[in-house]
């Protein structure tokens, strides 16, 4: 019996394949202009202009007041209405770097907030642009305190992908939820995607474990 | 142009910055007060969810954490794992595996228990890093005065570490709860009758995706602003109580 259905998941692996490629296409693009973005956004935050922080401040406190099945619920079925036709893949990636964007947003905004003023003080004296003060400065001091909680985000965004396969995106939770209707062994099904999850997120936390020992050890202590 | 699709055809003439006018005009909020009941009914369902899901996890991490706290590999090994297992992998992919899982195992239940159980289990492994962070966090010197003292491992976990750890705990896992509220969401895919359940028909039932997902949205925002005004709140009151040193 178990046999059997061990065969029959083992028939399936390219749609298995196919979903772990699309979770990590999707984390993988999400990733990288949640970063960018989310960078910016911090650096924006911090700035001296209230009306641009008070904005980001609002937006992220809006994404991180609501659901992320909500988030894709809403660019997903509302975007076209307002004549912005996109498909679930982009409406995927638009939701994931969002929400990626805000939550990175806040740990850059805890990193650059975490060095000292007499730094930045010290860099105006010394006659730095604000560009130069902000790269040269502050932001290698604040990626100490980034690093750590920054490679946690990535396993949180890597485990909200699977979210997505409620638009109907064929991800490795769909695959599952797709082979458990044929093979009706959910234990099994579910623990083979776990597995997949698994493999991908549990270095990272291994990493994000690391950096943090090592930041702390650095800097005495380090804000999660 | 004239291809047949007429009812398109103006749209797609205006430029598309003009489509925002069109939808909030079509915007019904007599649509939306028509639904208040069953948003409401959804909200309530939530929130008991929630609260029984965080009891729920509250459980799980007091018991894990005390496992992995011991100095021996029995018990820590295990939870260890447990931890690790429901870090690593994404709750929806938890909640299947449960959903589909338990039948096979004999234990046929409601779809809200599943959720419960689903939501529990998970939070329960971040509940007990926090409550582990919790009590590593108190100085050793505080162990070693109670030892001098002369005061039993029991007396020394409930004088002097644990009042100290609960204070420090409660932020954070008030921020769990914030996450946990999020989280039940996905309830709404075994369907669970509760607040983007309610959304989401709406959203079927007439077509009104904007009018359900935004109200839902606008009754979890001020659940959110609720939990983190009473974080806030508590961070203030313990630090007037000097919690921190």
């Amino acid at each position: 019996m178990i046999w059997q259905q061990l065969q029959s998941i083992a028939g399936s692996y390219p749609l298995a394949l196919r979903g772990l490629g699309m979770t990590v296409v999707l984390s993988l693009i999400s990733l990288v202009l949640g970063t960018l973005l989310g960078f910016c956004l911090g650096i924006l935050r911090t700035g001296g202009n209230r009306l641009i922080s008070g904005a980001i401040g609002a937006w992220v406190d809006l994404i991180r007041g609501t659901p992320f099945l909500v988030q894709i619920f809403l660019i997903f079925f509302i975007l076209p209405e307002l004549g912005i036709e996109l498909d679930a893949f982009t409406a995927g990636i638009i939701a994931l770097t969002n929400l990626a964007a805000c939550f990175i947003c806040e740990i850059v905004v805890a990193g650059i907030r975490s060095v000292p003023t007499g730094q930045v003080e010290a860099a105006l004296a010394s006659g730095l642009s604000r560009w130069q003060r902000m790269r040269q400065v502050v932001l290698p001091q604040a990626m100490r305190i980034v690093l750590p909680p920054l490679v946690g985000q990535y396993v949180l965004l890597i485990k909200d992908s699977s979210v997505v396969s409620a638009i109907g995106l064929t991800d490795l939770t769909r695959v599952g939820w797709l082979v458990v209707q044929r093979v009706p062994n959910g234990l099994l099904v579910f623990f083979l995607v776990g597995l997949g999850y698994f493999i991908v997120c549990y270095p990272l936390i291994m990493l994000a474990r690391r950096l943090e020992q090592r930041m702390g050890a650095a800097h005495g202590e380090v804000q999660l | 142009m004239a291809d047949g699709h007429s009812g398109h055809l103006h749209y797609s003439l205006l430029p598309t910055h003009y489509c925002p006018l069109t939808m909030l005009e079509n915007f019904s909020f007599r649509t939306i007060v028509e639904y208040l009941p069953l948003f409401g009914q959804g909200l309530v369902t939530t929130v008991w969810l929630s609260v029984l899901s965080f009891a729920g996890a509250l459980a799980v991490g007091i018991v894990l954490a005390a496992m992995n706290l011991q100095r021996g590999r029995l018990f820590r090994v295990p939870a260890k794992a447990y931890i690790d297992a429901v870090r690593a992998t994404p709750l929806l992919a938890q909640l299947y595996f449960l959903y589909f899982g338990l039948p096979r195992l004999g234990f046929i239940l409601p779809e809200f228990v599943v959720g419960i159980l689903a939501l529990s289990l998970n939070s329960g492994a971040y509940v007990a890093e926090i409550i582990r962070a919790g009590i590593l966090s108190i100085p050793r010197g505080q162990v070693e005065a109670g030892v001098a003292s002369g005061m039993t491992y029991v007396q020394r976990m409930r004088l002097v570490i644990l009042p100290q750890a609960f204070k420090v705990t409660i932020p954070p896992l008030l921020g769990q709860a914030i996450v946990l509220v999020k989280d039940s969401a996905l309830l709404s895919l075994i369907s669970v009758a509760e607040l983007t359940r309610a959304g989401q028909l709406l959203a079927s039932d007439r077509f009104m995706p904007a009018e359900g997902f935004i109200t839902i949205a606008a009754f979890y925002l001020l659940l959110y602003y609720g939990l983190k005004g009473l974080a806030a709140l508590s961070g203030r009151w313990l630090g007037l109580a000097g919690a921190r040193a």
